[in-house]
């Protein structure tokens, strides 16, 4: 095995984006934002982006495992979970999705003005993310106020009811299995919006460094990957609003 | 299932013996003899590659079909078995005679019949274990589970508890008397009987007034129960499913489910009560309930 | 090693140097440290367990607390000792200068898992002092919902943050394999530990996620009431235990892979010689790995599961058996006509050989349905994973400590000592688990505190021989410990072996090598001319 005189590393897969074309040899001209482990900044591009991929795999395992007992319950009790889902708001759920897919264009166009060098642009298109992200979530409070007033949470206060405009208290049925549905509605949108709490904090930290002006158009790694970030959790609402909000009942 | 066991144990035995000697022979044979030396230059030979996951491939099928055969088998009671209610709560097996007489930690059974029993769980999770007999299955709350078995020596048996259950797991335990069967007869009478399952499946049909609705004219508002169990439903969405136990159980507890062909879903549910013993009762009752000029 | 040079140990000094390091080696020590302490609290109360079962009565422990000894036994051994010991430590360590690169791909990455393995643990700690848990690691509802009135909610939440630290130790290592490999280092150069390892983080990322969430889903129906396993809702007990499963059959995957990346490595070095069939047994790392998710469903044979589904279950785990076997004869291959030395590690090699081997066959059993609903939840399964972690996992992970302590901390142990420990280990290892075998299959169930009268000679059996076990587990810390301060100074290659590892100094420098490495030749290249050749 040669241990090697001083034999310059050959790049490995250093790719055109985001990253200095062919970086100088190991010697000198590091940019500013290459970490020492690093031969070019193009493979430290290359692991951030395998690495939030990755990542975003561990995700989408753990909210699997909450759609696979939707499936089950949902094939077990077909009736309860359509009557639930009459339940729910479908006005709110959907300004609710056209308020996250508006975000993921807005994220998308703060990272094209890092590529295009507008620290402006950057900065406008992050903070109307996170107003996105933030009346995302501002709807899903007044959501889950409606149902605490319909005692339609799991649990011994369970007690699906309308309140009549005299003030007469008209209760619903819900089959059985309905709880099971809220029990699911709570938890998965619950930790979506846990998520989006997370994404909005990412956020604030990006929008700190956008107004630094620590991304240049050869360098915007974090912006990258927390926009894949973004639009996972944007992804998962586009799948959370069909199952929940939009069964319909015969 | 011994028979199968063993087969295993002589498979791995061989395996174990061959791959150690191996190994000891080899670590001894090829003992390293200067500091410098290094092992030969092979790297490896598709020939054994394919022979040794082939042949533990073809070994590993075998024992699975055995298995599966067994299992099978262990999984369907036979027809003519006795059935035998047990319900599992924390911590003790309440065990019911189909001639009424109940138990508690004991199961007597005479030998040379089969027996089927009837799993129920009223609280969490727990396990009716017999090492004799070689089965056990677990008791689930929410269903109905079957095992069954055949004793064919008189003796004393282990029942074990073998699911985890909380605070006296390792006491839930208790015996089965596998008895000549005029010995058993005796202890049947001799047992103080305060109605079979049958009967206190009747008396509960009554009770909760499920006689409104399910004539056996078929004028009620439900469909006639004569005939029903084990017999193929269609139901309202088109399906057609068994009407086993866990189906009878179903319609109970969670009426609005499998709604039968031509009737309405207005049939009220009983989810939380009635108890797991009691679904049992009724499910026997309507197990008895046969057409008139049946078979 | 000159006196003038500074090796990772050295360099930066002081306590915040160290915790604020992010040096993929010093964060593996700091593992190695914080791992050893949870293997020695998990090993007391299996001391404890041990000593209750001396008797058939229950005299030792009240019930209660023999549940919780149980249950906190598996809870810890599982996920804060068998998770992360080979891959945090050993696989930290290595990993990176066997690709030949200066640490993993994301240092701060790193860092942040060991804090997170941290706060789990004191968080399984504080659940300790507020009385333990006895819902068995295993959690099944509805008595881990409904049933037990211990801190379960607590415990999954320590449960949570370390299998978080887990699947960020199998990220890293995913993306290092990926991007990280030095020039010439190709995918089929690497050396087996790196296969085992890679293969290893892939089920890391895919299963643990699985658990979290229903983990998450037991605490949530313990605390805000959802109650998504609860059969008077409509719910199903045994939906937990499909999801449970899902991640922890893959996670005996992930406990036993990385052993058998070790045992690659010192098969391979003690015998000078390639490893037999080196794709076939990086391929059936891949394998075990894949097939690992496909077979949760035989823990569910009595549990109420389809017969039709247990029959598809059966089957995998027939299949998943054959990669194991294929490595073992391929081990054992590369030791024909190979320069065996028996220096210590080989020690713990035979004895791995010896031990998986019987663990993997015994699984056999239990695949089979018809016997595992016999065998389900006896004291044979309960000695069939033991033999497989214990005598499988942990012998590898001895004997890698072993094999690489002089790289990581430039000292050389008592070579005596190591042997004497590795044969105590052995046999006591064998007389612990060997009669609970016995036992299991005459009918005695996991999770007793007291069993019939006929059982007890193979308990006491057992409990001797898990004294034995002790003794050398605790003679190999003394060892180590005492090498560390008065050991005689390691050379880069004590073992003659053949690596990037053993091209650097013992212990190496902060950024790995000297000179970038660049690779001209396939892993174990011991002979490359075909005749006996000087190496070193």
């Amino acid at each position: 095995m040669s241990a090697g005189g001083p034999h310059p590393p050959t790049v490995l897969g250093s790719s055109a984006h985001g990253g200095l074309a062919v970086a100088g040899h190991g010697e000198g001209g590091h940019h500013p934002r290459q970490q020492h482990h690093f031969y070019t900044m193009g493979q430290q591009l290359e692991a951030s982006i395998l690495g939030m991929w990755v990542f975003l795999v561990t995700e989408v395992m753990f909210f699997g495992g909450m759609f696979m007992a939707y499936i089950v319950y949902r094939t077990w009790y077909p009736t309860a979970w359509a009557a639930s889902s009459n339940q729910l708001n479908v006005i709110m759920g959907a300004i609710n999705t056209g308020v996250l897919i508006c975000s993921s264009l807005t994220m998308v166009l703060a990272v094209r003005s890092a590529q295009v060098g507008s620290r402006a642009g950057q900065i406008v298109n992050l903070i109307l993310t996170m107003m996105f992200g933030s009346t995302f979530l501002v709807v899903k409070y007044f959501e889950y106020a409606e149902k605490f007033h319909h005692g339609l949470v799991p649990g011994p206060n369970f007690n699906p009811h309308h309140v009549l405009p005299d003030g007469t208290i008209e209760h619903i049925a819900l089959p059985l299995g309905s709880q099971l549905y809220f029990s699911l509605y709570f938890m998965m949108t619950g930790i979506h919006a846990l998520h989006m709490i997370i994404g909005i904090g990412i956020m604030l930290v990006m929008l700190r460094w956008a107004i630094k002006g620590r991304f240049t158009p050869d360098y915007y790694n974090p912006l990258e990957v927390s926009g894949l970030y973004w639009h996972f959790v944007d992804v998962v609402w586009i799948f959370l609003f069909p199952l929940f909000y939009l069964i319909p009942s015969h | 299932m011994d028979l199968l066991y063993f087969f295993i144990v002589a498979v791995c035995a061989f395996f174990a013996v061959l791959v150690v000697a191996l190994v000891v022979f080899f670590t001894l044979k090829y003992k390293r003899q200067s500091p410098n030396e290094v092992g030969a230059d092979i790297h490896g030979s598709l020939a054994l590659e394919l022979l040794w996951t082939a042949i533990p491939f073809v070994l590993s099928l075998v024992m699975f079909g055995w298995g599966a055969e067994l299992f099978f088998k262990l999984s369907r009671p036979p027809a003519d078995s006795m059935e035998i209610v047990v319900v599992g709560k924390q911590w003790m097996w309440k065990v019911q005679h189909p001639e009424g007489v109940r138990e508690i930690n004991e199961l007597h059974v005479p030998i040379g019949v089969n027996v089927r029993i009837s799993l129920g769980s009223e609280d969490v999770i727990h396990d009716f274990f017999m090492p004799a007999f070689r089965v056990k299955m677990d008791a689930v709350p929410g269903k109905i589970t079957t095992l069954w078995f055949q004793a064919t020596l008189p003796g004393v048996y282990h029942i074990f508890c073998s699911q985890y259950c909380g605070t006296k797991h390792s006491g839930m335990v208790g015996q089965v008397f596998a008895m000549q069967p005029q010995d058993y007869a005796a202890w049947l009478a001799g047992g103080r009987a305060n109605g079979t399952p049958v009967e206190m499946g009747h008396k509960l049909f009554a009770d909760y007034q499920c006689a409104t609705c399910h004539k056996e004219d078929r004028t009620g508002r439900g469909p006639s129960l004569v005939g029903v169990a084990g017999s193929a439903v269609q139901l309202a969405d088109g399906r057609t499913v068994v009407a086993d136990d866990n189906y009878l159980r179903e319609s109970i507890v969670n009426s609005q489910s499998k709604v039968v062909s031509g009737f309405q879903p207005i049939m009220p549910t009983f989810q939380g009560q009635i108890s797991e013993e009691n679904l049992m009762q009724l499910i026997a009752y309507i197990k008895s309930l046969k057409p008139a000029a049946s078979k | 090693m000159t006196p003038e040079r500074h090796s990772y140990l050295d360099a930066p000094y002081g306590l915040k140097a160290w915790l604020l390091t992010k040096d993929h080696k010093r964060i593996a020590m700091l593992y190695l440290i914080s791992i050893t302490i949870f293997f020695a609290l998990g090993g007391f109360f299996a001391a404890g367990i041990r000593l209750e079962l001396l008797t058939p009565k229950g005299d030792l422990l009240t019930p209660d607390l023999y549940n919780k000894f149980f249950s906190m036994h598996g809870v810890i051994m599982v996920f804060f000792f068998l998770v992360p010991s080979i891959p945090a430590t050993l696989g930290n360590f290595l990993m990176p200068i066997m690709v030949g690169a200066k640490d993993l791909a994301f240092p701060r990455i790193n860092l942040i898992s060991w804090y997170l393995y941290v706060i789990g643990g004191l968080i399984a700690l504080t659940v300790l002092a507020m009385g333990g848990i006895d819902t068995g690691w295993t959690f099944y509802t509805p008595y881990s919902t409904i049933g037990s009135s211990t801190n379960v909610s607590l415990a999954i939440i320590g449960v949570f943050v370390a299998g978080f630290s887990s699947i960020l130790t199998g990220f890293n290592f995913i993306v290092t394999v990926h991007r990280m490999r030095a020039p010439g280092m190709t995918w089929f150069r690497l050396p087996l530990f790196v296969w085992a390892n890679y293969a290893t983080s892939l089920v890391m990322i895919l299963g643990t996620p699985v658990v979290a969430i229903t983990l998450c889903m037991v605490a949530a129906e313990r605390t805000l009431h959802l109650g998504i396993f609860d059969p008077k809702l409509g719910g199903d007990p045994v939906l937990f235990q499909h999801l449970f499963w899902f991640y922890s059959h893959p996670a005996v995957y992930i406990m036993i892979l990385p052993g058998m990346g070790v045992m690659s490595e010192l098969v391979a070095a003690m015998s000078r010689k390639q490893i037999f069939g080196y794709s076939f047994v990086a391929a059936s790392s891949l394998a075990i790995a894949i097939l690992g998710f496909l077979v949760w469903g035989h823990h569910l044979f009595v549990s109420s599961q389809s017969i039709y589904a247990g029959m598809v279950f059966s089957i995998i785990t027939m299949l998943v058996a054959v990669p194991s076997a294929v490595k073992t004869f391929n081990w054992a291959a590369t030791m024909y006509k190979g320069s065996v030395s028996w220096e210590s590690p080989t020690y713990w090699v035979v004895g791995f050989m010896g031990l998986f081997l019987v663990g993997g066959l015994t699984g056999l059993f239990l695949a089979s349905m018809g016997l595992d609903i016999h065998l389900h939840d006896t004291y044979f399964v309960v000695a069939h994973f033991h033999y497989i972690m214990v005598g499988g996992a942990i012998m590898a992970y001895m004997g890698g400590l072993h094999f690489w302590w002089p790289k990581m901390t430039g000292k050389l142990y008592n070579e005596s000592l190591a042997k004497v420990s590795a044969i105590l280990v052995f046999v006591g290892f064998n007389l612990t688990f060997g009669p609970q075998f016995i036992v299991g299959y005459l009918g005695m169930p996991r999770r007793y505190h007291t069993y019939p009268d006929e059982f007890q000679v193979w308990n006491v059996a057992s409990t001797l021989g898990a004294s034995i076990l002790g003794m050398g587990y605790m003679l190999a810390f003394t060892y180590l410990v005492y090498s560390i301060f008065k050991g005689e100074a390691a050379p880069a290659n004590p073992w003659g072996a053949k690596g990037l590892e053993w091209t650097t100094t013992s212990p190496p420098p902060t950024f790995n090598f000297d000179v970038d490495p660049v690779v001209d030749e396939p892993a174990y290249n011991y002979n490359p001319t075909g005749k006996g050749v000087h190496v070193g």
